[in-house]
């Protein structure tokens, strides 16, 4: 029923700043009075000391605005197409050096998992910004869970291959599948997340439902969406966007605005949602985390391994 | 009548001053459109995108002016005067848009990407390039010019498609299509300056005719 009527707002009607707490406690209120049934798709969760107090862009935002190339390379493109896109039954494969190998189904991965809301900043390498309520847990809870081996150094992911239901894929837009992958001690990070949700429901389509990881002190393109394999293995797994350009976009892409994307500057960033006069805003080493992951890359040259 | 006749028969009835009132129309909505929250989640981007393909879009309008008339009798060439200024307009509202909007007006930055960026670099040099056009786009200056040195500056306006075609191919991630339509369509417009009309069309002209200068209608 919260849905509904959030629903019959249009999405000019909802202004960031002003609506986003009304949604929130009108999500809480339904969930308390017994309203939402599974209908609504909410979740419970539990809150998360990792989360900034900045204000969440609104649900609008997050959801029109996409880079979710599987779907097309128009950031509405995601939200006009991502309806097609089957996520249920959904497994994911958990594979090489891993004490339990095996196909996942999402309900097992989820089984007895305490899901928290983290709202972190969200920094695109495209130099923009936003602040979104995940709903998740961490990747290293899981990766605990099916035992690392001690010979794996890195975790590559994989997002699922469906050229008939997700039209991007049809075009040689980027090679298919997109590939991402973290080394170790950030996949291990407390603040590195597998997201089954925001604003409180089930993750959005467009956003990489049903499942995806989110590393907010790296660029958005690391924070791969509707994943469907995990691999755990000892050298550097392939990425997308270094395999297409790697000059332009580094395995480590930590967000630093000290280290210029070759055709942009990084050093500053436009909040979405802040209308035609927002302005720029200076970007944060680590997106603003570098106290709880600086220490990660200590010794490491960020200019080359950027 | 044939398809030339007819399009010459309405471009006779329509007065070249249209060109700037449909032309005003697009930047005032898109203002209007984006302040009022009707341009989606990003505002900033939609108007300079927009902007910015218009821009390309009306250059490419006006390099086809000749060669329509060229090669398939069709004379549009009191248009193209209102076509090129309003090209230049947008070109310019199209920087501002970055300028204001999208750089918030951070003036070191904004001159270290105009600097360093080559993507943005390019588009600033044709922008240069319009200026002179732009100001000699009136029926004084072709008289102080003279035709000839006034075509031979007009010129400027082919290297200037290209940049901003370029411009266009070397901002995008990844590889779309639509980029590289424009660099290529831009391409066979100026390719076709150097063809003459007895190669495509079985006409009688005598040879290729330099095209004439803008006149006022
Ligand atoms: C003849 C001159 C120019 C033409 C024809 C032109 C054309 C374009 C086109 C077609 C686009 C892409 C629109 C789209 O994505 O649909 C664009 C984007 C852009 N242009 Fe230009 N432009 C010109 C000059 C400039 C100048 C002088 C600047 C700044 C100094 C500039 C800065 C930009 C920026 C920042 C973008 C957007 C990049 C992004 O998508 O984030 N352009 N322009």
């Amino acid at each position: 029923m919260a849905r509904r009527i959030m629903r019959d707002l249009k999405w000019c009607d909802v202004t960031p700043k002003a609506d986003f707490l009304t949604r929130r406690q009108l999500l809480a209120g339904a969930a308390a009075l017994g309203l939402a049934g599974p209908a609504t798709a909410k979740l419970s969760y539990v809150q998360s000391k990792f989360s900034t107090d900045e204000k969440p862009n609104a649900f609008e935002d997050i959801t029109t605005y996409n880079n979710f190339y599987e779907f097309g390379t128009d950031k509405g493109d995601p939200a006009a197409h991502a309806s097609a896109l089957t996520i249920d039954p959904w497994s994911v494969k958990i594979d090489g050096m891993v004490e339990k190998p095996g196909d996942y189904d999402l309900a097992d991965i989820l089984a007895g998992v305490t899901l928290e809301e983290r709202i972190y900043r969200f920094r695109c390498v495209e130099a923009w910004s936003m602040v979104v309520p995940w709903i998740g847990f961490p990747l290293g809870d899981l990766l605990a869970r099916v035992g690392v081996q001690p010979s794996a150094k890195y975790v590559a992911f994989e997002t699922i291959v469906r050229p008939e239901e997700m039209p991007g894929q049809r075009r040689g837009i980027l090679e298919w599948p997109y590939r991402e992958g973290l080394r170790m001690d950030e996949a291990m990070h407390p603040l590195t997340i597998l997201a089954t949700g925001l604003y409180g429901e089930a993750m959005p389509k467009q956003n990489g439902a049903p499942i995806r990881l989110v590393v907010p002190w790296k660029y958005g393109f690391k924070s791969i969406k509707s994943v469907v394999r995990i691999t755990l293995t000892d050298s550097q797994p392939k990425t997308t966007w270094n395999m297409l350009q790697p000059r332009e976009y580094g395995f480590y892409s930590n967000v630093n605005p000290e280290v210029d994307h070759p055709r942009w500057s990084q050093a500053t960033e436009r909040r979405i949602g802040e209308g035609l006069f927002g302005g720029r805003h200076p970007t944060l080493k680590f997106n603003g985390y570098g106290d709880l992951v600086a220490s990660l890359y200590a010794g490491q040259d960020l200019a080359k391994d950027y | 009548m044939s398809l030339a006749g007819a399009v010459n028969h309405v471009a006779r009835r329509v007065p070249a001053w249209t060109i700037y009132v449909a032309g005003t129309t697009p930047p005032v909505w898109l203002l209007w459109a984006g302040a009022s929250g009707g341009l989606g989640a990003d505002p900033v981007k939609a108007i300079e995108r927009t902007l910015g393909l218009w821009a390309l879009k009306l250059i490419v309008a006006g390099l086809c002016i000749t060669p329509l008339r060229r090669f398939a009798g069709v004379n549009l060439v009191k248009y193209r005067r209102a076509v090129g200024l309003l090209a230049f307009s947008y070109v310019v509202l199209h920087f501002l848009a970055w300028l204001v909007l999208d750089m918030g007006m951070l003036w070191a930055q904004a001159l270290g990407d105009i600097v360093k960026r080559p993507y943005v670099t390019v588009g600033m040099v044709a922008l240069v390039l319009l200026i002179p056009l732009a100001a000699t786009s009136n029926d004084w200056s072709l008289r102080a010019l003279g035709t000839a040195r006034w075509r031979w500056l007009h010129r400027l306006v082919y290297p200037a498609a290209l940049l901003g075609a370029i411009h266009f191919v070397w901002l995008v991630k990844a590889w779309p299509l639509e980029p590289f339509v424009y660099l290529g369509i831009v391409i066979v417009l100026l390719a076709l300056r150097a063809v003459s009309p007895g190669v495509l069309r079985a006409g009688n002209e005598k040879g290729a005719n330099p095209p004439p200068p803008l006149a006022s209608s």
